[in-house]
């Protein structure tokens, strides 16, 4: 939250003086101290891997699996929570009946999931896939129950009073009343799909970002291994600028606006 | 402006035509009883009040009108025939406004949102839409969002969007009953007067005494634990209706004084 007076440029430029000063005195420190690690490397040599790696296009492909199975694991987890919440949201007593085996299986962590989906998927794509959709479920299914279960009951009755339509209550609505809790789900589980899709390739799938970054490790590249995380954050950082510039321009609505 | 509303009631007074009838009805909800053994008779054009202490069903009465709610004993019938559900030609203003006005759609929006239930093209439905809100001097602010309005420019609003379904009945649940004494006077002047101009009935519940007498023609007072009629008080003050002479009449003041003694012993 920076102040009113200090928009645009100022403020830009205020956020980014504390890093770049970190980041000049950790160059200037390895250098002067010629300074030898296999887990850290200067700002310049992580600058320079980037590039190589942007250059060569393995950051591009590897980006590019991981992207493809948190996607698809979004997707697929998304719909399933999207289809469940709707249900459960709507019909209270469903909602009772399985609220307790949905609360013991949400806290499992996905990465638990690893040997089972290892048994039945292998190495690969459908393995990350699942185990990302596994994740991605839970906060659309929460999300989507609360919005249904939260629409203001005296819109229903507005729809009733003038004798709407099931497909105009619906869509006129229903859908309107959710959508702004759906997409903070969707930008919720985006984030999650990510975290976990890299997370498996760290641990079991040899693809992708979390993969990439393994295998520098262990050959003693630091700053590639270092390259390719501040890369994985901004990935993430991208995906969720770009979801809330699409949750402002569509609901725009809901903050008020300054008053003359 | 209000030349009709005195040519209608002299129409109406020399038919005595009823539009609205409660035959006997009761409601139980969640096994207890809310309404019972309600028996009234509402005429075309007429304006009923119906007061009470919280809890003595008013609004459960004003559902029924609605169609929102069936009697669960009883019949209400408009134009002779048993209500089955919500009508095209009987309006609803919801008690909270800012709840009954969809937010992602501006005030234009909301009063088309009527317009589309009754199947008008879309290209007419803007210009109907802006007609509407003059009514109820909104033309300036049609392109403003809920949030952005006052609670009173949200009521009208609202009001409008009941004016588009060109409505025989006017049911309003206590519509002015969180608006600041200013503006609820205003639009209180506001609603008689659009009454005045389209003959509608209207079934208008609310908690303020001198709101009833001021408006209505009759005045009804429920009892609570179950609701039933307590008190039927017709009013006597000349149209059209000023908030200064009118509320100084000793008409006003004595049906004042009779609502209040009854409120307070149908609390009791």
């Amino acid at each position: 939250m920076s102040g009113r007076r200090e928009r645009g440029g100022g403020a830009a430029a205020k956020a980014v003086i504390v890093p770049a000063a970190l980041l000049m005195l950790a160059e200037l420190a390895m250098r002067l101290t010629g300074f030898k690690s296999d887990s850290v490397a200067p700002p310049s040599e992580i600058l320079v891997a980037a590039f190589q790696a942007l250059h060569d296009g393995s950051i591009a492909r590897a980006t590019g699996e991981t992207l493809l199975s948190a996607f698809g694991g979004l997707a697929i987890g998304g719909l399933v929570g999207l289809i469940v919440g709707i249900v459960l949201g709507s019909v209270a007593i469903l909602d009772r009946l399985f609220d307790f085996s949905i609360e013991t299986i949400r806290p499992i962590p996905p990465i638990a999931l690893m040997p089972i989906a290892l048994m039945v998927f292998g190495f690969g794509a459908r393995l990350e896939i699942a185990v990302v959709a596994f994740a991605a479920v839970w906060p659309v299914l929460i999300l989507t129950r609360a919005a249904i279960a939260g629409i203001e009951p005296q819109l229903l009755e507005v729809a009733r009073a003038l004798r709407l339509g099931f497909g105009a209550r619906v869509f006129k609505i229903v859908v309107p009343a959710i959508l702004p809790r759906l997409f903070v789900a969707l930008r919720l589980a985006t984030g999650v799909a990510v975290i976990v899709a890299v997370t498996v390739e760290i641990t079991v799938n040899p693809v992708g970002l979390g993969y990439a970054i393994m295998i520098a490790g262990q050959s003693l590249r630091p700053d590639l291994m270092l390259a390719l995380l501040i890369w994985i954050g901004l990935v993430g950082w991208g995906l969720n600028f770009a979801l809330q510039a699409t949750e402002r321009s569509l609901f725009g609505f809901a903050m008020p606006r300054a008053r003359p | 402006m209000n030349e009709p509303r005195r040519l209608e009631e002299f129409a109406v007074a020399a038919e005595a035509e009823t539009l609205i009838e409660f035959r006997d009805v009761g409601v139980i909800l969640g096994g207890q009883p809310i309404l019972q053994g309600i028996d009234l008779n509402i005429r075309r054009g007429e304006f009923v009040c119906v007061i009470g202490p919280s809890g003595c069903g008013k609004t459960t009465a004003l559902r029924l009108l609605a169609g929102l709610l069936r009697p669960s004993s009883g019949t209400v019938l408009y134009r002779g025939e048993a209500l089955s559900g919500p009508r095209q030609n009987i309006a609803v203003v919801f008690q909270d406004y800012a709840r009954a006005l969809l937010p992602w759609r501006t005030a234009a929006g909301n009063v088309a949102l009527a317009l589309e239930s009754l199947g008008v093209p879309a290209a007419e439905r803007g210009d109907r839409a802006r007609e509407l809100l003059a009514k109820v001097g909104l033309a300036a602010h049609a392109r403003r969002y809920p949030a952005e309005m006052s609670g009173g420019m949200q009521q009208r609003v609202q009001i409008a969007r009941c004016l588009a379904q060109n409505p025989d009945v006017l049911l309003m649940d206590e519509p002015f009953g969180a608006l600041d004494a200013m503006t609820r006077q205003s639009l209180q002047d506001e609603v008689l007067g659009i009454v005045a101009a389209t003959g509608a009935t209207v079934f208008f519940v609310t908690h303020d005494l001198e709101e009833a007498v001021y408006l209505g023609d009759r005045v009804i007072g429920l009892r609570p634990h179950p609701g039933r009629i307590g008190i039927e008080e017709t009013v006597p003050l000349p149209r059209p209706r000023d908030q200064l002479t009118t509320r100084e009449d000793p008409a006003f003041l004595r049906l004042r004084r009779a609502l209040f003694d009854f409120t307070k012993s149908a609390k009791a």
